[in-house]
């Protein structure tokens, strides 16, 4: 089967491979600790599954911000991002 | 209702995965492939890395299409939900008129959507079309294919004779689910009409709004073939939504990275709206 | 007094939608210089000539037949793979359940144009293009969804008792769902089965890229037929009429079942 057509490149690969990695991980977490639904800073219940979706769209649109409206590395962007995400998973 | 715990009701939707799956990720993970690459043809690519995102994010042209997206599905939703509501309320409720005017609801849902742009393309037209003729008769000087406000309100008023009856039908199930006892309920109360509106009617139309309205705000931001056949996305660029825009730069200059880049942007923005919609209507519901 | 009122402005929506499909089917029985030369509420002189001019096309009836094989095809595969799904969703919860509900509604948002190249590589490679199945398996991509949404309203208005009674009676589930719950939710599979007909019907876009001869949907080869002729509006109008038949008998054969489904369900 003949899958130069789907284009890929390492950098997409690794993404998509962290995506699938980060679902295995929080489904084995789960496993180990179920999560409950909780009020944190968000203005709804979540669930730790809720609270991952968010962090990773808030994530999108902070890299997204970052390239329209600052010149610098996206690397920076990144960085920031995993920060967003903890800090959404613990506070959220 | 009570739901129980059921790790095993995995297997259930197995199958809904996999079919949906098999179409939806690997062109979803095809296009994130190529917004980061300039193509020029089969096996020749060059990584870009987020340049076409840098770009197409300080890119005019999006931001105008990107704005007149968001106005003409503002203003669809803003006139087929309550139109819609509005519709279900007058259908009467038993008899031989029931299935006549679910006949007529329906019927301009069944005809295929560049059949719809040719419909109103033939009606609009003011030397052979009666609503064209009709407003001309009228002493407006319309002309869809020139005037951009006149192809925009064509547009408007296309997609609210297409999409109003699916909102309509909607709400009219909703209606009729509402058990009789509450409207017993509320004429023994002494209940006005509005007030059964507002206190019985609405309340339980919410899961069938909900879905209208996501039904109505995803299809109305991808809307493509209607415009497509009806006007081109013109005059100038007064009817290029993000889809035509899409289409000209994938289709029809190949430029498969930028479309690419520009069609993730685009999802991220409707999925934010959507997640933040579907959160906020179905927060009540029990979970 | 009010209801009066309120029968008038029904009456005038429905003439709304009633007449630029009407100012269609005048168009398509008149000649084209006809159409230009004068205009004519009523069609002085009818002609059925621009129905023979489609008719005599030889591939305009494979493409009727085309069109509803797939939608079809999509049809009982959508209903096929959301009903345990729906049930899934309505009896149980599970890791992530509410996740995936709302993954499965995203799949409506792609925007189609840039999502046509892939979609056509991917059939290529499964050597799918140009068959019935690719385009009843793409269109499942925003069926499936909008099925399990609609299944998961009507199964949720289905008291547990049943399934706890056909339980205790010894019922094992698939029996179970085939012979007790199914023909309980039957107005809701109606519902369900035409809506999945409907958007499945009206697509054109996916349905003409992952086609070429031999399953091109009836739309496209309507389309097709007219363009060559030039810009003929009774021959455009004619063709379009074609089109609009199927889906209007469709909602005459299923007007009553329609009605009640609508009626029972808690959409």
């Amino acid at each position: 089967m003949d899958l130069e057509w789907m284009a890929w490149t390492l950098p997409t690969a690794v993404f998509f491979l962290g995506i699938a990695a980060l679902l295995l991980g929080m489904t084995f977490w789960q496993h180990l600790s179920p999560t409950r639904l909780r009020r944190g800073l968000l203005p709804i219940p979540t669930t730790r599954g809720d609270r991952l979706f968010v962090g990773l769209l808030a994530s999108a649109f902070l890299h997204l911000a970052w390239l329209a409206l600052t010149p610098f590395s996206l690397w920076i962007a990144l960085g920031l991002s995993v920060l967003l995400l903890v800090s959404v998973l613990r506070l959220g | 209702m009570k739901r129980t715990e059921n790790p095993r009701a995995w297997w259930l939707v197995l199958p809904v995965l996999a079919v949906v799956a098999f179409s939806a990720l690997i062109p979803l993970m095809t296009v994130v492939n190529y917004s980061v690459q300039d193509i020029f043809g089969p096996g020749q690519r060059v990584f870009v890395g987020a340049e076409w995102f840098r770009e197409i994010l300080h890119d005019e042209r999006l931001h105008s299409a990107f704005a007149r997206q968001l106005g003409f599905t503002a203003s669809v939703l803003s006139i087929e939900l309550p139109l819609g509501v509005a519709i279900a309320l007058a259908m009467p409720t038993r008899g031989a008129g029931v299935s006549a005017c679910l006949v007529i609801l329906a019927l301009p849902l069944l005809i295929p959507w560049n059949v719809v742009g040719t419909i109103w393309q033939i009606f609009g037209r003011a030397d052979i079309g009666l609503g064209g003729a009709f407003v001309h008769a009228l002493g407006i000087d319309y002309n869809y294919a020139q005037n951009p406000a006149d192809a925009w309100l064509t547009l408007l008023v296309m997609d609210v004779w297409h999409w109003t009856s699916l909102v309509a039908l909607l709400a009219y199930a909703g209606l009729r689910a509402i058990p009789e006892a509450y409207y017993q309920a509320a004429q023994i109360d002494g209940a006005g009409a509005f007030g059964v509106f507002h206190h019985i009617q609405l309340p339980r139309l919410r899961g069938v709004l909900t879905i209208a309205l996501l039904l109505r705000l995803m299809d109305s931001f991808v809307i493509y073939t209607e415009p497509f056949v009806l006007t081109g996305g013109g005059p100038g660029n007064a009817t290029t939504f993000l889809s035509q825009y899409l289409a000209r730069m994938a289709v029809g200059q190949f430029d498969l990275g930028p479309a690419a880049a520009f069609s993730l942007i685009y999802f991220l923005v409707i999925l934010a709206l959507c997640f933040v919609f579907f959160t906020v209507l179905t927060a009540g519901e029990e979970r | 007094m009010t209801l009066h009122k309120r029968h008038v402005g029904l009456g005038i929506y429905f003439g709304f939608l009633l007449l630029p499909i009407y100012w269609m089917l005048n168009m398509s029985l008149r000649h084209n210089a006809d159409i230009l030369g004068s205009f004519q509420l009523l069609p002085l002189v009818p002609t059925l000539d621009n129905y023979a001019t489609i008719v005599s096309d030889p591939s305009w009836y494979s493409g009727y037949l085309n069109s509803l094989a797939y939608v079809g095809i999509n049809t009982l595969l959508s209903l096929a793979v959301a009903l345990p799904a729906a049930y899934a969703f309505s009896r149980y919860r599970f890791l992530g359940d509410r996740h995936l509900f709302f993954w499965l509604l995203t799949n409506r948002m792609a925007p189609p144009a840039v999502f046509l190249l892939p979609f056509f590589q991917l059939y290529s490679t499964f050597g799918l293009i140009d068959t019935h199945l690719a385009v009843a398996l793409a269109h499942c991509l925003f069926n499936v969804p909008l099925a399990v949404w609609i299944l998961e309203g009507f199964m949720s208005g289905v008291p547990r008792e049943i399934d706890e009674m056909a339980h205790l009676d010894g019922y094992r589930f698939p029996r179970f769902f085939v012979t007790i719950f199914l023909p309980t939710i039957r107005a809701g599979v109606g519902v369900t089965a035409f809506f999945c007909f409907m958007f499945s019907w009206v697509e054109l876009l996916l349905a003409r890229t992952l086609t070429t001869v031999h399953a091109k949907p009836i739309a496209a080869v309507m389309t097709r037929t007219v363009s060559a002729a030039g810009l003929d509006w009774g021959l455009l109008s004619a063709a379009g009429v074609l089109t609009i038949l199927p889906g209007a008998l469709v909602i005459w054969f299923v007007r009553h079942h329609l009605a009640k489904g609508l009626a029972l369900g808690r959409v």
